[in-house]
């Protein structure tokens, strides 16, 4: 019960007479201002649950679904795209590169498309990362880098088991089959570090070149040329896929690390592998 | 059952008079002390996170310092370590006081209430390190340790109930109806989204027990009652006590009081489908949840205007009370985010801001600004008044510590404000083609200054921290004892 009502000195209202430790309390009404709002905030509610289904059976007046309006607006993009996309679904990356309407639209939607699909290994910008993941922006390529090379790479990938086409090749354990000893290994690893010069053994070197010429050169050429045929890199050059230190030398020839690409076909719309042809061939080391 | 027997025994005049004179404070004094402790590993381990996400590195390839599992471990820290103890503390003194009754079970059920509950914040904390996990956002501790917090929730449930059933006011303060509140409907939430089946007696793990979108939506039931219950309600009934202690002014409006604490207690259990906008829920859940948390706008804001009005005819206090400072401010954090809650809610606007870092700004400008800030008010007034004391050691530490903080705010929030709605105009960016014009990996890029500007943030928020326990220690160990000091723990007898 109030039992003590007093009047605030400072802003002459009532309290309502209830003291809790010291605490007082005001008989002030709802602010108006408040009290509208609140109002305006349910009849907007109302209004809303009027419009848009809000009750379970109630679509609302509007008839909008989530479900359909982004359906719509997929349906809307694609057509919007269509022509074009047929038109680079029939040519061949040649024929897109040297027109430039599809080539300016190959270039737009292959960024987006390398971004989301390739560059989780390749890297952002196509720069490659380390273990093993290529880089494509530079002219080193292993399985060749011409518009008809690279579109076969991504529509079919590499070493892979869905796609019959897919490049392969298998380099043997020759550590790990005791093909050669680990002593071998070294003097081979020597010798290829002395294709560019970095050997630091001569003699070792000297012996690593006869087991070169015996076991590596049939894929990788007499002076490391590689062959891109066979995805066989190219050993003359500083350019390393993983790693041209002397152990890591070691440990490629001991027990290779083959690397894999999934087949893209089945993926992607032909269209937006050629996109992808295009745009990997002009990021840079396209032939 | 048996303890609403034991409380029926506990109605005024038949409780024992002679151990009933004096308020519980000893395990008070530990609820306070750990609240800072845990105030300040939560805002590190923050800082820690938050610069994880500038500088990946600092993850140190570790699997148990990666992001993965230090986020829980913050959101855990701040929210149930530094604001449950908060709560609890603050809770228990103000009921006593209000009530004009010593707290029910005494020191004892207080002590038990104490450790029982920090039990639960290292079993907690320790999952998270060690990889063990439900995966649900605010609930991640899996079934053993919900089992022993539903323990604990319920002894205290029975302690507050029991203490306001023996109060010896004849009504009941406001601040206790919001204390009520969180306190049943958090046990209500937290057995709700816990419900699962242990792999085995032996095992950690657990299965949830609704899956899919029925498991989603009732995560979210519980995750915004988490803020709405847990972060808005309990922390109301806070305010509701030292605001007018520290000003010194009564509540602005009884009347507002009542409307907005049945209006907000009502809605807020509603809008969790905000959460889920456009996802495999249901339309029609989705309309509901955005329409209540419309509504709910002003019935958040009730609270806001009984905070602030109350200061009428005392704002000149803001000038000299610089505790009071925190609690006022803290009050315009909370209009802000329950007006930005709102807003965020409307699906247009959520079609931008879901995923992005403008919720986590939303989250920080309510959590840092209103849970936080109202958490250094109280405790600025509770160790002296716990401890027997005149007054803070400094309050010119208590001023610094301010600014800091809310420089750090200011700075945490801006920068995702600008992060976050730059992230999801970035993924919404199409090019004249029609295609997307930024891949997820240029989104973060850009980002990154702005969680170098967020790290700031919240490095001056915990400096702040850092200062007001300094601040806090000097007052417990240096400052002159209150002459008052017997009477002041002593119930009043006649409070009629």
């Amino acid at each position: 019960m109030p039992t003590k009502i007093e009047k605030d000195s400072v802003t002459g209202q009532e309290t309502t007479g209830h003291v809790w430790d010291g605490i007082r309390e005001l008989n002030n009404p709802l602010p108006s201002w408040w009290l509208w709002t609140f109002y305006a905030c349910i009849a907007f509610g109302l209004a809303w649950m009027l419009i848009y289904p809000s009750l379970p059976g109630w679509r609302g007046t509007s008839g909008w679904i989530a479900r359909e309006a982004v359906v719509a607006d997929v349906a809307a993009a694609q057509a919007a795209n269509a022509p074009m996309m047929a038109r680079l679904r029939d040519a061949t990356p040649a024929q897109i590169a040297a027109d430039p309407d599809m080539r300016a639209f190959a270039l737009a939607g292959g960024r987006g498309a390398f971004a989301n699909n390739c560059a989780a290994c390749h890297g952002a910008g196509g720069q490659g990362a380390q273990g093993g993941f290529p880089a494509l922006v530079d002219d080193d390529w292993l399985w060749g880098g011409s518009l008809d090379a690279i579109q076969h790479t991504i529509r079919h990938g590499i070493r892979n088991t869905e796609d019959d086409d897919a490049r392969t090749s298998l380099m043997p354990r020759f550590g790990a089959d005791g093909m050669l000893t680990n002593a071998q290994i070294s003097d081979v690893a020597e010798h290829v570090l002395s294709m560019v010069g970095r050997s630091t053994d001569a003699a070792a070197a000297a012996r690593g070149q006869v087991l070169y010429a015996e076991n590596c050169a049939a894929c990788h050429g007499d002076r490391g040329e590689g062959n891109r045929e066979i995805g066989a890199p190219r050993l003359s050059d500083q350019v390393w896929l993983h790693g041209g230190s002397k152990p890591e030398i070691m440990a490629m020839i001991r027990n290779p690390r083959l690397g894999v690409m999934p087949s893209w076909q089945g993926r992607l719309d032909p269209a937006i592998v050629n996109m992808l042809t295009v745009y990997v061939h002009a990021l840079g080391g396209g032939e | 059952m048996a303890a609403a027997t034991a409380m029926a025994a506990l109605v005024p005049g038949q409780a024992s008079e002679a151990r009933d004179t004096s308020y519980v404070e000893a395990p008070l004094r530990a609820f306070a002390a750990i609240t800072m402790v845990w105030g300040v590993v939560g805002f590190l381990v923050g800082v820690v996170i938050a610069a994880q996400l500038a500088f990946p590195l600092l993850n140190l390839d570790l699997e148990w310092t990666t992001f993965g599992r230090l986020r829980p471990l913050h959101t855990s820290a701040v929210i149930f370590a530094f604001g449950g103890n908060a709560l609890l503390c603050t809770s228990l003194y103000i009921v006593q006081r209000t009530c004009h009754a010593r707290l029910f079970g005494g020191d004892d059920a207080i002590w038990f209430l104490f450790w029982g509950y920090q039990f639960f914040i290292v079993m907690a904390a320790l999952g998270y390190v060690l990889g063990i996990t439900q995966s649900k956002e605010y609930a991640e501790p899996e079934w053993y340790v919900d089992i022993w917090l539903t323990i604990v929730w319920v002894a205290y449930l029975v302690v507050f109930v029991g203490t306001i059933m023996k109060r010896r006011e004849p009504h009941i303060y406001v601040a206790n109806w919001f204390f009520l509140a969180f306190i049943i409907t958090v046990a209500v939430l937290h057995v709700g989204n816990n419900i699962s089946i242990p792999v085995s007696f032996s095992s950690s793990a657990s299965y949830s027990a609704p899956a899919g979108v029925q498991g989603a939506m009732i995560q979210w039931w519980y995750g915004h009652n988490a803020v709405g219950f847990f972060l808005t309600a309990g922390f109301l009934g806070m305010m509701y006590y030292f605001i007018p202690k520290q000003a010194d002014r009564p509540i602005y409006s009884y009347r507002l009081s009542i409307v907005h604490f049945w209006t907000l207690i009502f809605l807020y259990i509603w809008a969790g489908p905000h959460h889920l906008h456009y996802t495999a829920l249901p339309d029609w859940a989705q309309t509901l949840g955005m329409v209540f948390s419309i509504i709910l706008w002003m019935p958040s804001w009730g609270g806001m205007i009984n905070g602030l009005m109350t200061l009428s005819g005392a704002w000149d206090k803001l000038r000299t009370n610089a505790a009071l400072r925190f609690s006022v401010v803290a009050v315009g954090f909370y209009a802000m985010a329950t007006f930005e809650g709102p807003l965020m809610s409307i699906k247009a606007v959520n079609g931008l801001s879901h995923y992005t870092d403008w919720t986590i700004g939303h989250v920080h400008s309510g959590a840092l600004g209103w849970n936080g800030f109202i958490t250094f008010g109280a405790m600025y007034y509770l160790f002296p008044a716990l401890w027997k004391k005149t007054s803070m050691w400094s309050e010119k530490l208590i001023a610094w510590h301010f600014w800091l903080a809310t420089l750090g705010i200011v700075l945490y929030i801006t920068a995702m404000w600008v992060s976050g709605i730059m992230q999801g105009l970035m993924w919404r960016a199409y090019d004249e083609l029609g295609f997307l014009q930024y891949s997820f990996v240029e989104t973060v890029e850009a980002m990154h200054p702005y969680y170098v500007i967020r790290m700031l943030g919240g490095l001056l928020y915990l400096t702040g921290a850092l200062i007001m326990c300094f601040n806090l220690w000097k007052t417990v160990t240096v400052s002159e004892t209150a002459i008052v000091a017997p009477a002041a723990s002593a119930i009043p007898v006649a409070a009629e």
